[in-house]
């Protein structure tokens, strides 16, 4: 069975318990990142470390399993102490090799991450990120987890950083050239743990539409060499509603 | 700048707002030289396209002359005399590299919200609704032009604006309805709706081989000149029983092809047609598809029903089943533009067609908001009204 065929049974109506519901390449993010939170979390002291212990641990099990019991129809789980996982999978009109490059340029990100301010690489491997938050600006110091050319970037941040986050994005060649399949996983608990979660999605920021856009911002940049936008054009006055809808939109 | 915005339903109208300017590198801004009310954009004023706002500028087929070009922008320089898509591409994602201009990956900044409806969005329009982009329209003194080194095609000096402005949208979009019914030798089409695509959709039918062109409708006006000026057969849909005067027209074979050139609001007087004007103002069914129901049963088995009248939503009571039944093939969608704007333009210049036989009124941007409650009510002999935004 080719890679396509798991990644659609994985939203079948046929994927009950016990059967295999995830790719193989899901699988190898669910295990790389399942293990570097079940790492931080250990290294964490208190719920929150604990949380993501077992929100790692649960990866492992779905990333060797190759199951996972609350995948569903939901592209975000929340786990029930608070830690949130998203995936999201767009493809790309060109070759592997210069989306690899230019995502492996974590200094690129902020031109299509619309919440990343900054991301300054630093000598070691390690990178440290700025973003905006409901909160403010939270900062944290990554490292590479995973690196192979052409088919993976795997990140975790640091411990003691305001946000706890593991991703991981994974390159595949689509059939016949038609570009370059590019799948975002990203585990991370919010300032605030759940709460947060549920302010973020209040404000439109739901962490699935917020990746889905950024992969957008993403594909656009690398085919168009520009993210479309109306952001500054004329118009006419706005009624009240008119502009209350054009901040949600 | 002046322009025509949008303020609800049955209400536009001239405003003063800022010009604009380039935002993105692969931007243009082209000074308006002369641009059309299409009967699309009376779905706008009739409030049937939904996440349209108050301010909005609308209009959708414009030309005129570039006046400032982005940084990334080669083949255009100012002073240029373009005619612009009125379907926004960026001519680098699959759908553009497939020609699917219309279906394009990355001109909808407003993409998720078509995600929603649709499962996936089309490209970007212009004045056309912001879960199409919201990019603002080309019924204005200025317009700015996204990817304007893949849109705008250059006219020669020596045609005049109103022979080339409809190369934007609606002769493609007819020309392009009358390719999607794969004509062969001997076939006859029959075209619902004599409005200006019917009327280059029945030009556009026998540029493409078409034995007999059937041109329905229900306006004088609009019969007559589908008679006089594209030589087609007609019926009055008030006075006969389409089906059957289709099947008697066609030796009782039906059309080979059907063309909707209606779309989402179709008048009709049969019983179905009350029915849905009722759902709809109940806000129970979103689009009106009588004319869709009556192109399924008329059209004759394995035949094509071709589309370029626009549906937005939901249609209730679609005979599916006769549909399948006679083995149809529907062939619809926004119009790949770019594709047929050199082409069509060959065959203007070529002197087999000029397109500006459907012009019925020269406005100003000011008289705007009165023509387009004229052209709503079909009154005035309105078919088709062009605005110098300048006069």
């Amino acid at each position: 069975m080719t890679e396509r065929e798991h990644g659609w049974r994985a939203f079948g109506p046929d994927s009950g318990v016990g059967s295999t519901n995830i790719s193989d390449n899901e699988r190898f993010v669910s295990v790389v990142g399942g293990g570097a939170a079940l790492l931080l979390g250990l290294a964490r002291r208190g719920v929150p470390g604990a949380a993501l212990a077992l929100g790692g641990a649960y990866l492992i099990y779905r990333g060797t399993s190759g199951h996972s019991p609350i995948y569903g129809a939901l592209n975000v789980q929340s786990t029930h102490e608070g830690g949130v996982k998203v995936r999201k999978t767009m493809t790309i009109n060109r070759p592997v090799e210069d989306v690899y490059n230019f995502w492996h340029n974590f200094e690129n990100l902020p031109r299509f991450m619309q919440h990343l301010q900054e991301v300054r690489v630093m000598d070691n491997g390690r990178s440290h990120w700025v973003a905006t938050a409901p909160t403010g600006t939270v900062e944290w110091d990554a490292e590479i987890t995973t690196d192979r050319p052409n088919e993976i970037i795997g990140w975790r941040s640091l411990p003691d950083s305001q946000i706890t986050n593991v991703g991981g994005v994974h390159f595949r060649p689509a059939p016949a050239n038609r570009g370059t399949e590019v799948e975002v996983s990203l585990v991370y608990e919010p300032p605030a743990g759940a709460a947060g979660a549920l302010i973020a999605k209040l404000f439109g920021e739901e962490p699935t539409v917020q990746v889905t856009e950024d992969l957008r911002r993403f594909k656009s940049l690398m085919e168009a060499g520009e993210i479309p936008t109306i952001e500054g054009q004329t118009h006419g006055e706005r009624s009240m509603i008119g502009k209350a809808l054009s901040g949600v939109m | 700048m002046k322009a025509i915005c949008w303020q609800g339903k049955d209400n536009v109208s001239v405003e003063n707002v800022p010009d604009p300017q380039i935002i993105n590198d692969r931007d243009a801004v082209i000074k308006i030289t002369r641009t059309a009310i299409c009967g699309s954009d009376l779905h706008l004023y009739d409030g049937y396209i939904p996440t349209m706002e108050k301010g909005d500028i609308i209009g959708h087929e414009f030309m005129g002359e570039v006046v400032e070009v982005g940084k990334n922008v080669n083949n255009l320089k100012i002073g240029d005399r373009v005619v612009v898509p009125f379907t926004i591409a960026c001519g680098n994602c699959f759908f553009c590299k497939q020609r699917l201009w219309s279906l394009c990956d990355n001109s909808n900044p407003n993409a998720a919200i078509a995600e929603k409806a649709y499962g996936f969005s089309g490209s970007g329009l212009f004045g056309y609704s912001h879960m199409l982009g919201g990019y603002a329209g080309g019924q204005a003194q200025y317009a700015r032009v996204p990817y304007a080194d893949v849109g705008p095609h250059k006219v020669p000096e020596h045609l005049s604006d109103e022979q080339v402005l409809f190369l934007t949208d609606i002769f493609p979009t007819a020309y392009m309805a009358a390719e999607n019914c794969n004509i062969q030798r001997g076939d006859t089409v029959a075209i619902w709706g004599c409005g200006p695509v019917g009327q280059l959709a029945i030009k556009s039918a026998y540029m493409l081989g078409a034995e007999r062109v059937i041109a329905i409708d229900s306006v004088e006006d609009r019969l007559q000149m589908a008679e006089q000026q594209g030589k087609a057969e007609t019926l009055d849909f008030r006075e006969v029983n389409v089906v059957e005067a289709l099947k008697e027209l066609t030796g009782g074979q039906g059309p080979d092809a059907c063309i909707d050139a209606v779309g989402l609001e179709a008048h009709g007087t049969t019983l179905d047609a009350v029915y849905d004007r009722v759902k709809a103002a109940t806000f129970m069914a979103t689009d009106r598809p009588h004319v869709l129901r009556e192109a399924i049963q008329a059209c004759r088995k394995g035949g094509t029903l071709s589309i370029p009248g626009v549906y937005g939503g939901m249609l209730d009571k679609v005979p599916f089943g006769a549909a399948f039944g006679k083995g149809l093939t529907f062939k619809m969608g926004q119009t790949h533009v770019h594709n047929y704007i050199g082409p069509l333009l060959d065959k203007i210049e070529g002197g087999d067609i000029d397109p500006s036989f459907i012009i019925t009124h020269r406005i100003t941007l000011d008289e705007a908001p009165q023509t387009y409650e004229m052209f709503k009510h079909r009154v005035d002999h309105c078919i088709k009204a062009v605005i110098d935004p300048w006069a």
